[in-house]
């Protein structure tokens, strides 16, 4: 596997902890569930034997001709080969998500209710090592806050939590999905992984997709980034989105978090693993996220190595040519500019009016804590919206009803 | 021969009459431009998904004009029991009688459930709805369709969205020459030739979004449809040629051998 290493997040610190023996990554702690499932064995294993540098302009021809776009075609869509036909790949996502979503553009914003977090992830603003002001918003806060966002007009919220079972149990996280149904239309979480019982409960108190990043697929690197805590352990994190479908969720979403390892081979695999639950699960809907790298706080050099511009849009357009059909989130990560041109190619959903703290929206200061990473698009709902409608796109708030 | 009138060829549906045998989406577009289409397009009758009614701010129904009738879809349901649900919503938030029954659960393709639509056609029907089931075209579905009281059956031409045209033109042909019910084709009309090939073949009218929602100047395109609609709505009044498929017809090639009289 790459041994490509992102210099940006270590410091000395992390250096020295990382030389410290740490529980094997690969074996299920207590209370995990397992799941009888193949789908990680052939994710890995495609990854494995992807060799990028073995497409040429004549696979990626292929590619772009094709009518129905293969998992080998995928594979020459994310190559160092698919580069030079950027513009054509831009076109043709562009034209499968206006047949897909027509002109639609949907909005949602991001709601962080603690971020109290009990992994040590080198390159997460939250993390436990990390020295930040940390909080968790009661039922009121959380409500008070709320309130506030849906007045912008959103329907969609996305709730977050850092990753404490301890500070934020699944009950905790049931009230804010309850309270969360009295003001939106569509609740999604991001929150740890969990069991698809856990899953199921929330579900019935209003939630309905269910994002996990996986962060790398390289579980070797994975096990050097992730050095202690719940989130350590691979295949637990990998086999969330098929617990959630278990659990009755409507929609899933993937990511890897491009930068912290070869992103080509990051990209394959949470392409390969959203087409593969998808096949199993035909009912699943499926969404992508394409974070990149972003400075936290206690850590203003990280960066996404080598995923520029270029790279995340082949991302990008490469998800959307292989999956038509799936949602793709642009978040605040990347900014305004990119984030404009984005929605007009392959991205169909929008963060906007975006804090990634706690209690932001909130006037009182002690409920506050600090952010995740920095965001680079501080624009209002508003600003959003009208920036949706001045592309000759449609700002759509929800599309959803809850069954 | 006189010209049909076609001011008197009406379109029933449920006990409804209507002039327009266009029935418009209206899920791909700005809602600014729903109007405009509805107006180009002279449809009477316009879908709309409840998911997507009453969108805080905005509110879709605000941009449909007077006069049109809604026909609201259950799209989003993935079982019988969930079309059941969002159609009974539908008629408590005053969207009417009429429903589009839509049961996926395929999220790429977006092809419909027959079995599940036919569940919920059933129950939905002995509630009193107008209930309009997309389907795939397969004739004894269709037929469990109207014993189960659909007041039409809408077969798809091609998947959602996909603008490929009649793929399905035999099958479809079957459910018009079978069915005692109106064949509305549904999904995959990309252009106004082939919603007229549509009407030519006998469908009792043509549903289409995308490829008006898409197009560059979404009110002439509107337009260009109703007239393609209408054409082929004639030319099936009209009674087609026939088509000779090769060169002149041998009168008789294979009774040639027979005598006037038979030899003893």
């Amino acid at each position: 596997m790459s041994s490509k290493v992102n210099e940006s997040i270590l410091t000395e610190e992390i250096k020295e902890l990382q030389k410290q023996n740490r529980i094997d990554h690969m074996t299920y702690l207590p209370d995990m569930e397992v799941l009888d499932s193949d789908i990680q064995s052939q994710v890995i294993s495609r990854m494995q034997q992807y060799d990028e540098t073995a497409y040429t302009a004549t696979d990626v021809r292929r590619a772009l001709d094709a009518d129905v776009c293969s998992p080998e075609d995928f594979e020459a869509l994310i190559s160092p080969a698919a580069l030079p036909f950027l513009e054509e790949m831009a076109q043709r996502a562009q034209l499968e998500t206006r047949k897909h979503f027509g002109n639609s553009t949907y909005m949602f914003t991001p709601i962080y209710i603690a971020n109290y977090c009990e992994n040590y992830c080198i390159y997460c603003g939250f993390n436990c090592h990390n020295k930040i002001n940390r909080a968790k918003l009661n039922e009121e806060q959380i409500e008070e806050e709320m309130k506030i966002i849906a007045e912008s007009g959103l329907q969609e919220i996305l709730i977050l939590t850092g990753e404490s079972r301890k500070m934020s149990d699944v009950k905790y996280i049931g009230e804010a999905c309850k309270i969360a149904r009295k003001y939106f239309k569509v609740i999604g979480l991001e929150v740890y992984p969990m069991n698809s019982d856990e899953y199921a409960y929330l579900h019935e108190c209003g939630a309905d997709y269910v994002t996990v990043f996986q962060e790398t697929y390289n579980s070797d690197k994975y096990e050097t980034l992730h050095l202690s805590g719940h989130k350590r352990i691979f295949p637990y994190r990998f086999d969330a989105q098929e617990r959630a479908i278990k659990g009755g969720m409507r929609g899933v979403g993937f990511a890897a978090l491009l930068g912290l390892d070869d992103f080509r081979k990051d990209a394959l695999a949470t392409g390969y693993h959203a087409y593969l639950l998808q096949r199993k699960y035909p009912h699943a809907e499926i969404a992508f996220s394409c974070p990149r790298l972003r400075p936290i706080l206690n850590n203003d050099k990280i960066n996404p190595m080598d995923v520029h511009e270029r790279q995340l849009l082949q991302v990008v357009t490469a998800y959307r040519i292989f999956m038509p059909f799936a949602s793709i989130t642009i978040s605040t990560r990347e900014c305004e500019r990119v984030r404009n041109n984005l929605i007009k190619i392959a991205a169909t959903k929008i963060s906007a009016g975006v804090s990634v703290g706690i209690g932001e929206h909130l006037e009182d200061d002690e409920a506050k804590g600090d952010e995740q990473f920095e965001i680079s698009d501080g624009r209002s709902v508003k600003q959003v919206y009208d920036a949706i409608l001045e592309q000759g796109l449609q700002p759509v708030m929800s599309d959803y009803i809850y069954v | 021969m006189k010209i049909v009138e076609t001011k008197t060829d009406k379109f029933v549906l449920g006990g409804h009459e209507f002039n327009s045998r266009f029935i418009l989406g209206s899920g791909k577009y700005s809602l600014d431009l729903i109007e405009a289409a509805v107006e180009n397009a002279g449809a009477q009758i316009i879908t709309l998904a409840l998911r997507r009614a009453n969108e805080g701010n905005t509110n879709i129904l605000d941009y449909i004009p007077k006069g049109v009738t809604l026909l609201p879809n259950t799209s989003g349901a993935r079982t019988a029991e969930e079309a059941v649900r969002i159609a009974r919503l539908s008629r408590e938030v005053g969207c009417g009688d009429f429903v589009k029954v839509e049961v996926i659960r395929d999220t790429k393709y977006l092809l419909p459930d027959n079995y599940e639509t036919i569940k919920a056609t059933e129950i939905l029907a002995k509630e009193g709805f107008i209930v309009m089931p997309y389907m795939y075209p397969d004739l004894n579905a269709a037929r469990d369709l109207v014993s189960a009281g659909a007041a039409c059956v809408m077969p798809l031409g091609a998947p959602i969205g996909s603008n490929k045209g009649i793929c399905t033109k035999d099958f479809i042909q079957i459910l018009i020459d079978e069915l005692d019910v109106p064949v509305i084709v549904d999904a995959g009309i990309g252009c106004p030739s082939q919603a007229c090939q549509a009407m030519e073949m006998g469908a009792a009218a043509v549903m289409a979004n995308t490829a008006i929602a898409t197009a560059g100047n979404i009110p002439m395109m509107a337009q260009a449809f109703k007239k393609a609609i209408e054409a082929g709505r004639e030319a099936y009044l009209a009674g087609l040629g026939r088509v000779i498929e090769k060169g002149s017809a041998a009168s008789s090639p294979l009774t040639g051998f027979l005598k006037e009289k038979e030899e003893a």
